[in-house]
């Protein structure tokens, strides 16, 4: 089991420049199913994809591929032709945030925007647009989302990833990877990993992927990766305390950033006085969480909590 | 990015919200001319000379040349003496301010050198109140915060009177509400006149943040004039970078001599870096990374030089300007590259470090650890080379002998 996307995830693709096509080339490799690719000026013409899978493939599956990806020119027509239920968006900035209400607009469950350096004001507008709405939002400026052999969404080196026990959630990308490299080195492996995004407003959460782990039959622990700015960990170490069934390890990036200053992501500010790592830190500590103190430290952490769970 | 005062008071002029009248002065003689229109428009012979920083405090804050004089200064010469009077006093003050350095709370005790002052009428103020808007992450919208508590930091506040800070959420599909305006504006104790240009500036600086697309907008203070007049009488104004390149106007108002010059560098290629005080340098892909390295280098005992993302797509050319970057802060001891390769793949960055220390030489110890995309090909590359590196297994491993090395 997993969360988010499986193998019976279709994948469409919103832009296709020089990233877009990187990307979607590595997740045909992987073995994702993508079905379709929408640009407004392409409709009607075709894709060429082909090269050798990946060896973390489904064993038995060829070697090599080769895909004509049909492309269309609105995501509406895309969906009516191809049944595709998600989306990944490498949109550049000034239009991303029209390419995810499209994708909303055409009922896909899940839209994953990849494209770092959106404007905060158009998410703001994106995110009223989409309350109530049955699209989960995914990102913006994150990796994507992966279940290990089966689906991956997004811009993360797939042969790091081995299926398994535990889930990932994570405000960074190359954080993910420590922490998937470390689950994949000391056997847990994972079930699925999802990256949030290190925007200060986004479309999933912390709190909302959680429930999902915690629901997912086949996760047996999480380990969640935040860092400095705004107060998406304080509430899941509240959610957690309140909810949560299961072991979760975390990381908190930020201990020696300078208040005031955007660390690298548009979100990772301490302003104010707030949104530092040492209040993160206690906050989910308090909810029985364990920190690990450096990333080298996050398959330890993961252990240490699932060997306080199991002598409950 | 940031603004000055006096530029932000243009953007809310432009956009209706009052202001007083003002003109900036480079010169003495600037300053000493922008006193009579500033007077005439104003019809009140006092005047007001700030310094413009991008920095908080000025009014509190000392020069280091003048340690008696403030960064703010009213001049009331004009009263008693006319507008000669006040002419001859501005000037003495913009001689004594322009190209010295003003210390405030907020600029270090290196401080600012000031380069502008901002010659503006003087308010008879009734009442100073607060006022901003920003983003309330927690509901992903814009938020209004008012207060009565007028020239008192918004933080301290909240810390000592959290119910004294009046809040309103700005729905995007409606901008600031009237309803919502009238219910501030009643909450701040507005009455008369000043009910009426209250309401009218709050939904007009509402506007303004959203159009503008700042990430912050703060009047401190915000004041009421005896006449009831409601105006700007402080201005900052800070952007949503992402945002600037629909905004070539604001873009314009950059003031680069305000920024750290390895900053202003750094940003040309690409990178975001943020110089610190340590001494071990670091050169990280991936903004969580790079912080979490900083952390991981303190928690063995080190300091970190800077924070260092050379994002996912950086080129061979991104990263030796990195490491130029990098080994020109003279309190550097030693480097410490850290890198795992999603779509930034292990041999550009190999490759890269080789060309920085062709170009640049190195000097202090240089500790790498791969791993990633292309992780063999990139160790393959820097063994090749023969450079003078030390390879790291791991982040913390790689952590502990830097700072082993750069002590």
């Amino acid at each position: 089991m997993s969360i988010l996307v499986d193998d019976t995830t279709k994948v469409l693709v919103q832009g296709l420049g020089s990233a877009g096509r990187f990307h979607t080339d590595k997740a045909i490799a992987y073995g994702t199913n993508v079905v379709a690719a929408v640009h407004p000026k392409r409709g009607g013409e075709s894709e060429r994809f082909e090269g050798a899978t990946d060896h973390s493939g489904v064993p038995g599956r060829d070697d090599r591929y080769a895909l004509d990806l049909p492309i269309f020119r609105t995501v509406r027509e895309a969906v009516r032709a191809t049944g595709a239920n998600a989306s990944v968006i490498f949109v550049p900035p000034p239009g991303a945030a029209d390419a995810i209400l499209e994708a909303a607009d055409a009922g896909l469950e899940l839209v994953v925007a990849i494209t770092e350096g959106i404007p905060i004001m158009d998410m703001v507008t994106v995110k009223r647009v989409l309350q109530g709405s049955p699209t989960r939002l995914v990102g913006p400026n994150c990796p994507g989302v992966i279940t290990p052999h089966a689906c991956k969404i997004g811009i993360m080196p797939g042969y790091i990833h081995e299926g398994g026990r535990i889930g990932v959630v994570s405000r960074s990308g190359t954080l993910t990877y420590e922490a998937v490299k470390q689950l994949t080195d000391n056997g847990l492996g994972q079930t699925s990993a999802v990256g949030i995004g290190g925007d200060p407003v986004n479309g999933t959460n912390f709190v909302d992927v959680l429930e999902l782990y915690n629901d997912d039959p086949a996760t047996e622990g999480v380990i969640m990766i935040g860092e400095i700015g705004g107060s998406a960990e304080e509430e899941a170490a509240a959610w957690i305390e309140a909810n949560m069934s299961k072991p979760v390890a975390a990381f908190i990036a930020g201990t020696t950033a300078p208040p005031g200053k955007r660390m690298g992501h548009a979100g990772a500010i301490i302003s104010g006085g707030r949104g530092t790592a040492k209040d993160k830190i206690a906050a989910l500590e308090a909810a029985g969480v364990v920190v690990a103190q450096t990333p080298s430290d996050m398959g330890a952490a993961m252990l240490s909590a699932m060997a306080r769970a199991g002598n409950r | 990015m940031k603004i000055h005062e006096y530029q932000a008071k243009q953007l809310m002029a432009a956009r209706g919200i009052a202001v007083p009248v003002g003109r900036v002065a480079t010169t003495p003689d600037e300053a000493a001319a922008a006193v009579r229109p500033v007077v005439e428009a104003g019809g009140h012979p006092v005047v007001v000379i700030k310094s413009q920083i991008h920095a908080g405090g000025r009014g509190k804050g000392r020069f280091k040349e003048h340690p008696d004089l403030p960064g703010v200064n009213v001049v009331t010469d004009g009263v008693e003496g006319g507008i000669a009077a006040a002419e001859a006093r501005v000037r003495q003050l913009a001689e004594q301010m322009l190209g010295s350095t003003l210390v405030t709370v907020q600029t270090g005790p290196e401080g600012k050198q000031v380069n502008r002052v901002y010659v503006e009428q003087g308010i008879d103020i009734a009442r100073e109140l607060y006022l901003s808007v920003v983003l309330d992450r927690a509901s992903g919208r814009n938020v209004v915060m008012a207060s009565t508590e007028g020239g008192m930091e918004i933080e301290e506040v909240a810390a000592r009177a959290p119910e004294k800070i009046l809040r309103e959420t700005i729905d995007p599909a409606t901008s600031l509400a009237d309803f919502q305006a009238r219910r501030l504006a009643y909450g701040l104790g507005l009455d008369g006149e000043a009910f009426g240009n209250g309401v009218a500036f709050l939904e007009a600086l509402a506007a303004a943040a959203e159009s503008l697309d700042t990430d912050l907008v703060e009047i401190n203070p915000l004041v009421v004039t005896a006449q009831g007049s409601v105006m700007a009488l402080d201005g900052k104004m800070s952007f949503d970078n992402n945002a600037l390149f629909r905004h070539p106007d604001v873009v314009g108002m950059r003031d680069l001599s305000e920024e750290n010059a390895a900053e202003v560098e750094a940003g040309k290629y690409g990178l975001s870096f943020i110089k610190l005080d340590g001494s071990v340098g670091c050169l990280v892909n991936g903004a969580g990374l790079a912080m979490a390295t900083m952390d991981t280098i303190k928690q063995v005992g080190g300091e970190p030089a800077n924070f260092l993302d050379v994002g996912g797509g950086a080129t061979e050319e991104n990263v030796t300007a990195a490491f130029t970057i990098i080994t020109s802060d003279p309190n550097v001891k030693g480097i410490f590259v850290n890198i795992f390769g999603g779509i930034m793949k292990c041999d550009t960055i190999a490759n890269g470090v080789i060309a920085a220390v062709k170009q640049v030489g190195l000097e202090v110890p240089l500790v790498v650890r791969l791993e990633g995309t292309n992780v063999d090909l990139g160790k393959r590359i820097l063994s090749a080379s023969g450079l003078n590196l030390i390879a790291a297994d791991d982040m913390k491993d790689g952590a502990r002998k830097i700072v082993e090395l750069a002590r």
